[in-house]
């Protein structure tokens, strides 16, 4: 029998909003209803919200699964209020995502940097070396946990299962923030995956490679945590109208890489490894891959799904190859940094996909390829910590022009979007070197964001 | 004795063709498309891909002779020649009949095509085991994409640009014909339609990406009865020869060769477009 909605939303199955309906398809609109009893309630579940959680914890071999709906960010920063409270120290790598320093701004938590190893031919952050990490251990004894990226945008991971064993022998938590790490649950020859070696918590972007809708996550507990009091932490910030579009999608693609997972990954491992070799054949790009691992070292595992590219020696700055592939090549790539672009491959590639790729790339070589003099690669900048991303944030401030900021200390975060690594956050000094690479990135046509002047022609600093 | 049994093809959603089927001979399912060969009265056999016409043995002549000749009777010296698709082995029909070709590579994604077209269309396929011939089973844009100045002709005899002949449609594509060619090579190209408006849509778009990346880009006209809307168009493009200018017509009409449609006064005449076609056209390059 059809239910008669006298509640929320005022669409009603789509019908009040014909042109919505016509542009999403009846189907969608339909879907897209509030939490009732028979659809239970993602802010407390009890039931069918409930059962996909549990399904969810089963699957990816958690002790606790939140079903996520504001993106991996609300994931990590749930992890963070979870375990962190005002003036408590964190460890973590500087090259994090800005949610993780956002949560800091939130609680007042201290950071710990760790400073990542930099491959200087590519110019990316790898990742944190055990003794690294086991001597920031030792210096901040009353640390609560150390963050982890598993992998990084780039496919690099550090040697999760040692420094996951190096937090509880001092009795610290380990979080994980997975967002490019999904694919890790489900498929063979692959890197491992936090909760397989005992990881506390992890975020993790189920709408990366995990195929769900695009602000759909998961939230993974270990046993060390509460998960009534880790709910009433996401209920802080998340909405209370959950979206159901959301929430199935999580259901339907947790299902799908339950079952399928491991030949899909498989299928996705070898198109991006073709395309590797295939690339790396046209001369002058480097697309690395296993090579980068060793273990030990700041890259103690390499995730082979990911396709990234050093476009230094073609004499172009991976943002530029970026802006060259779409306008010229419609074709859409994940992100161009400086001397890199990072090409997302999935289970919804298909080969002759990859020839278009491939192709073009020796076609940009072919009319672009110039000396590469002049081309910056970018420098992983240590930061100077002033004072916690909480009270910068929040302290008297002035708008200065950029060439007057030098110095100072500043109050707001400054970064490429994506991969969104902050150059510089809140509470960190700026450096001639912080302005010189905003200038060159700016330049070469990066997209930055963070700062209150869209233009990032001023900055706010600490008055 | 005929039956109802028609095959129907949608030229645009509001338009249908159709050709009553004697019978069915062939229908497979490649790793790529589904392959369909039927026997008709009116057109004699028919090959389709997905339910989309590729050619019939009534009008194949028009097609197949027209995206041959006109680069044959301009270039003076063609030895190796590139062939994408064409797996039914037209193209090369027309290739064979002349001498000075040294070299054909038919490069055919679905090795499937060429087995059932040799089995059931012998009128296009009777030359594939010319000794010059040399057929790879791969996708077209891989293949020529590690050429560098090896040919003199290459001739594109693509499906439609969706489905798997369409990175044959992109700009990276013909960015590496451009490379594969020798300094005074010539790329042709099958181009689509310029009537209906999806068909004129993708002639636009291949237009644009041909022109960003060849110096002299001219489309000419056939007429073809089995495609949609009947009126058809090729790509002509070059890096040295002009496709009128450098016409060589007594030079080809002494080889004596027998065409059905193919002449050398309408070589000149094909180059000459409607007016809504040459604005088609003149978007792009202005946009460019």
């Amino acid at each position: 029998m059809r239910v008669v909605p006298f509640d929320v939303p005022g669409h009603k199955r789509g019908r009040g909003n014909p042109e919505l309906t016509a542009f999403l398809g009846e189907q969608c609109v339909n879907l897209d209803v509030n939490s009732m009893k028979p659809l239970d309630n993602l802010c407390h579940p009890v039931s069918v919200i409930k059962r996909a959680e549990e399904l969810a914890a089963e699957a990816f071999g958690a002790a606790a699964a939140f079903l996520m709906i504001g993106g991996t960010t609300s994931a990590v920063q749930s992890m963070i209020l979870t375990v962190c409270k005002q003036g408590d120290q964190i460890i973590l790598p500087r090259n994090v995502h800005r949610s993780v320093l956002n949560a800091m701004v939130l609680c007042g938590a201290r950071p710990v940097y760790v400073n990542p190893d930099v491959n200087p031919d590519l110019g990316i952050a790898l990742g944190m070396r055990p003794e690294q990490v086991e001597a920031a251990i030792l210096a901040n004894p009353n640390a609560k946990a150390v963050l982890i990226n598993n992998p990084t945008y780039y496919g690099v991971c550090s040697d999760i299962k040692a420094i996951v064993d190096l937090a509880h022998r001092h009795n610290m938590l380990a979080l994980a923030d997975e967002a490019h790490g999904t694919h890790f649950y489900f498929g063979d020859n692959l890197p491992p995956a936090a909760m397989h070696v005992g990881a506390d918590m992890a975020a993790v972007s189920m709408h990366k490679s995990g195929g769900s809708l695009t602000q759909s996550s998961f939230l993974l507990l270990g046993p060390s945590i509460s998960p009534g009091y880790c709910r009433q932490i996401i209920n802080l910030t998340q909405t209370t109208s959950a979206s159901y579009l959301l929430l199935s999608s999580l259901d339907i693609s947790r299902r799908k890489l339950a079952l399928e997972g491991r030949q899909i990954f498989a299928q996705v491992l070898k198109l991006a490894e073709y395309a590797r070799e295939e690339i790396n054949s046209i001369g002058d790009y480097w697309a690395f891959g296993a090579e980068l691992a060793q273990s030990g070292t700041a890259v103690a595992n390499f995730d082979r799904t990911k396709l990234s590219v050093n476009t230094l020696n073609v004499g172009l700055a991976g943002i530029e190859v970026y802006d060259i592939l779409r306008d010229e090549y419609d074709i859409q790539i994940e992100f161009g940094d400086l001397g890199n672009i990072l090409a997302y491959i999935s289970i919804g590639d298909r080969q002759r996909d990859i020839e278009r790729l491939v192709s073009a790339l020796a076609e940009i070589r072919r009319r672009y390829k110039r000396d590469k003099s002049g081309l910056l690669t970018q420098e992983y900048i240590e930061p100077q910590v002033e004072l916690t991303p909480q009270q910068a944030f929040y302290a008297p401030k002035e708008s200065l022009p950029l060439a007057q900021t030098r110095g100072r200390i500043c109050s707001e975060f400054v970064m490429c979007y994506p991969p969104g690594i902050p150059i510089v956050a809140p509470g960190e000094k700026i450096t001639e070197q912080i302005l010189a690479y905003i200038s060159y990135a700016k330049q070469k046509g990066s997209s930055l964001t963070g700062p209150e002047d869209a233009q990032i022609e001023y900055l706010n600093v600490i008055k | 004795m005929l039956v109802e049994l028609w095959f129907t093809e949608r030229h645009t959603p509001h338009v249908k063709f159709s050709i009553r089927v004697d019978k069915q001979l062939y229908s497979a399912r490649s790793e790529f498309q589904r392959i369909d060969i039927f026997e008709s009265t009116e057109f004699g056999r028919f090959l389709t891909l997905d339910g989309y016409m590729m050619l019939t043995e009534k009008d194949e002549f028009i097609y197949h002779e027209m995206i041959t000749h006109v680069p044959l009777a301009v270039h003076p010296h063609i030895q190796d020649v590139l062939v994408i698709g064409a797996g039914d082995g037209g193209v090369v029909r027309e290739l064979v009949k002349y001498p000075e070709i040294a070299r054909i590579d038919l490069v055919e994604i679905d090795e499937m095509v060429v087995q059932a077209c040799r089995e059931f269309l012998p009128q296009t396929a009777s030359q594939l085991d010319d000794p010059r011939v040399h057929i790879h089973f791969a996708d077209g844009l891989k293949f020529v994409r590690t050429k560098q100045a090896n040919y003199d002709l290459i001739i594109v005899d693509s499906t439609d640009p969706f489905g798997p002949g369409e990175g044959l449609f992109t700009r990276e594509f013909y960015g590496n014909c451009y490379k594969a060619l020798r300094d005074d090579g010539i790329m042709v190209n099958q181009h689509e339609s310029p009537f209906y408006e999806a068909d004129a849509l993708a002639m636009q778009r291949a237009h644009s990406r041909i022109i960003a990346s060849f110096p002299l880009s001219r489309v000419y006209q056939a007429h073809i009865p089995t495609y949609p809307s009947g009126h058809w168009l090729f790509g002509f493009s070059a890096k040295k020869y002009h496709p009128v200018k450098d016409l060589r017509a007594a030079e080809w009409n002494s080889r004596g060769l027998n065409t059905q449609y193919y002449t050398t006064n309408l070589h000149r005449g094909a180059f000459a477009l409607p007016a809504y076609v040459e604005r088609l056209l003149e978007d792009m390059e202005d946009v460019e």
